[in-house]
């Protein structure tokens, strides 16, 4: 089977070719090995890095922005977003500080300082 | 009156590479004045990914490369004047701006515009159609939901499908709302592929192309909105109307950049880019006065607008410290497939490379770009697509510098 994937990893957006035989995935049109790793990943366990904010509790009217420490799978992204909604936190914080430990075999960490 | 060596108009990721590049470069009397109450401009509200890949080597949130530059602008001791609003720059350097204390006079040896851009509204699309509330130019509903917290609708169509209105697309949807549609008016997105692929497709969301929005409804709030396809010159077409029910519009057309400073400062504005005429140190027509970022032509990418913005920091200390002299300068201009080139112009006796910066006019396969002066072809790139959302960097090499005779013209060819 032949897929033709866009890569997302960075701006320049690849065309690429992936062609899947039984386990072996090959990947073609990748400018770097980024993109090689991105179409296997695509075809096979597709992941994402999932940006988003959690209200700070002691703070008027302030978000601080957060994201997954690692991509995690595509499917789970409205799993993450569920546990991010229901979360607070507390000012200061800084940027990596962990906001929710060990979700989807990642974190979530601070993108943000709240002083 | 006060006296700094440079003044830069604006804190954010171009004001910021610029102060950084400028102090680097030997003048340590930098000033940023900003009129928000931090620094990091637009990326304070770009909570998403993908920034810095080619300036840093590594995949940043917005707030992240942001407080990347606002630590390296600490660590020089470079004060920011924030809540301060710049009113006028005088051709001969004075900058007025007011601030919680009063009004500021700042007699300035050099000043960099790095003011950004704003968003083209409503109002300048003539849709038809009543006035309720829930319509947002994208970039509005993304500081509210991410610098507030106030989410801004739960049905939701957007109009423009450039790289803001995609990632709101995609923020949306995060939040839980529904996502109906994304129109774009013109045959093609003006967004990067990759924001298709990780903010449409991901969620399962529709992208009209040569669709637009026809009519807004609603009393109070947006009840509807009707789109329509659009014939080759962008008229709708009657009979392909449908109403789409949502409680939300946001509009992502366009970004104009915010160049009042300017044009009161009597600098020479490019009618394509709608910002200032500049030279390979973006320098303007008025000596003395820089500009740099989004506020010069808009970037689809951060990592740009801090490589231009060092470059316009480095003229200006050059220029403070007496080493930029007036030189014979030759034009640069766009060709066949070309909307425009930036710097506008180029010096004739440098030594050093200069970088063009250029977008095309439509989408196009494989295309060969030459740049030609007069006869002699100074640099030639080959690009295996190339579209009007990417913008395209060429070099001309320091040894071809010699072979610049005439005003340059940069032109492709469909391979």
């Amino acid at each position: 089977m032949t897929k033709n994937l866009t890569c997302i990893i960075c701006p320049r957006g690849c065309a690429l070719t992936v062609d899947i035989n039984d386990n072996n995935v090959t990947v073609n049109g990748n400018a770097c090995p980024k993109g090689e790793r991105y179409g296997i990943d695509e075809c096979t366990n597709p992941i994402r890095t999932v940006t988003s904010t959690v209200r700070v509790a002691n703070r008027t009217d302030t978000m601080v922005s957060v994201k997954t420490e690692t991509p995690i799978p595509k499917d789970e992204i409205f799993t993450v977003m569920e546990a991010i909604r229901k979360t607070t936190v507390n000012a200061p914080i800084s940027i990596g500080d962990v906001i929710i430990d060990d979700i989807c075999t990642s974190r979530i960490i601070a993108t943000k300082n709240v002083n | 009156m006060i006296e700094h060596d440079i003044v830069i108009v604006g804190a954010g990721p171009a004001g910021m590479a610029a102060a950084v590049a400028a102090y680097d470069s030997g003048v340590t009397d930098v000033v940023l004045l900003d009129r928000e109450d931090s620094s990091g401009g637009i990326l304070r509200q770009c909570i998403h990914n993908g920034f810095g890949l080619h300036k840093l080597g590594k995949e940043l949130t917005g707030p992240e490369y942001a407080a990347h530059y606002q630590k390296e602008v600490a660590k020089r001791n470079i004060k920011v004047y924030n809540e301060t609003m710049v009113t006028s720059v005088s051709p001969d350097r004075i900058v007025t701006a007011q601030n919680r204390e009063g009004i500021l006079k700042i007699n300035a040896k050099a000043v960099i515009l790095a003011m950004g851009c704003r968003e083209r509204s409503r109002g300048a699309l003539n849709i038809c159609g009543t006035r309720p509330a829930g319509v947002y130019s994208a970039g509005t509903a993304q500081k509210l939901i991410n610098c507030e917290g106030y989410n801004v609708g739960k049905r939701v169509v957007i109009l423009g499908s450039g790289d803001i209105g995609l990632i709101m697309a995609r923020r949306m949807s995060l939040e839980g709302a529904k996502v109906e549609a994304v129109c774009e008016i013109m045959p093609y997105s003006g967004g990067l592929t990759r924001n298709i692929v990780q903010c449409l497709e991901d969620f399962g969301i529709p992208l009209y192309l040569s669709h637009t929005v026809a009519e807004i409804h609603g009393k109070k709030r947006v009840e509807g909105v009707t789109i329509a396809q659009v014939d080759e010159n962008r008229c709708v077409i009657e009979e392909t109307k449908r109403y789409i029910p949502c409680d939300t519009l946001l509009l992502s057309v366009g970004l104009i950049p915010e160049n009042e400073l300017t044009r009161n400062a009597d600098i020479p504005i490019d009618p394509i880019t709608n910002g200032a005429i500049v030279d390979e140190n973006r320098q303007t027509a008025v000596e003395g006065i820089f500009a740099c970022g989004n506020v010069l032509q808009v970037h689809d990418l951060v990592d740009y607008v801090s490589d231009e913005a060092e470059l316009a920091g480095m003229g200006a200390a050059a220029y403070v410290l007496g080493k930029l002299k007036p030189q014979s300068t030759v034009k640069t201009t766009p060709g066949n497939g070309v909307r425009y080139v930036l710097p506008q112009r180029v010096s004739t006796n440098k030594d050093e490379d200069i970088a063009l910066f250029l977008r095309v006019t439509k989408p196009f396969g494989k295309v060969k770009f030459t740049v030609r002066s007069g006869e002699n072809i100074l640099a030639t790139a080959v690009r295996l697509k190339a579209a009007p959302g990417e913008m395209e960097k060429i070099v001309i090499k320091a040894d071809k510098m010699p072979l610049i005779t005439n005003d340059i013209t940069v032109a492709l060819e469909e391979l």
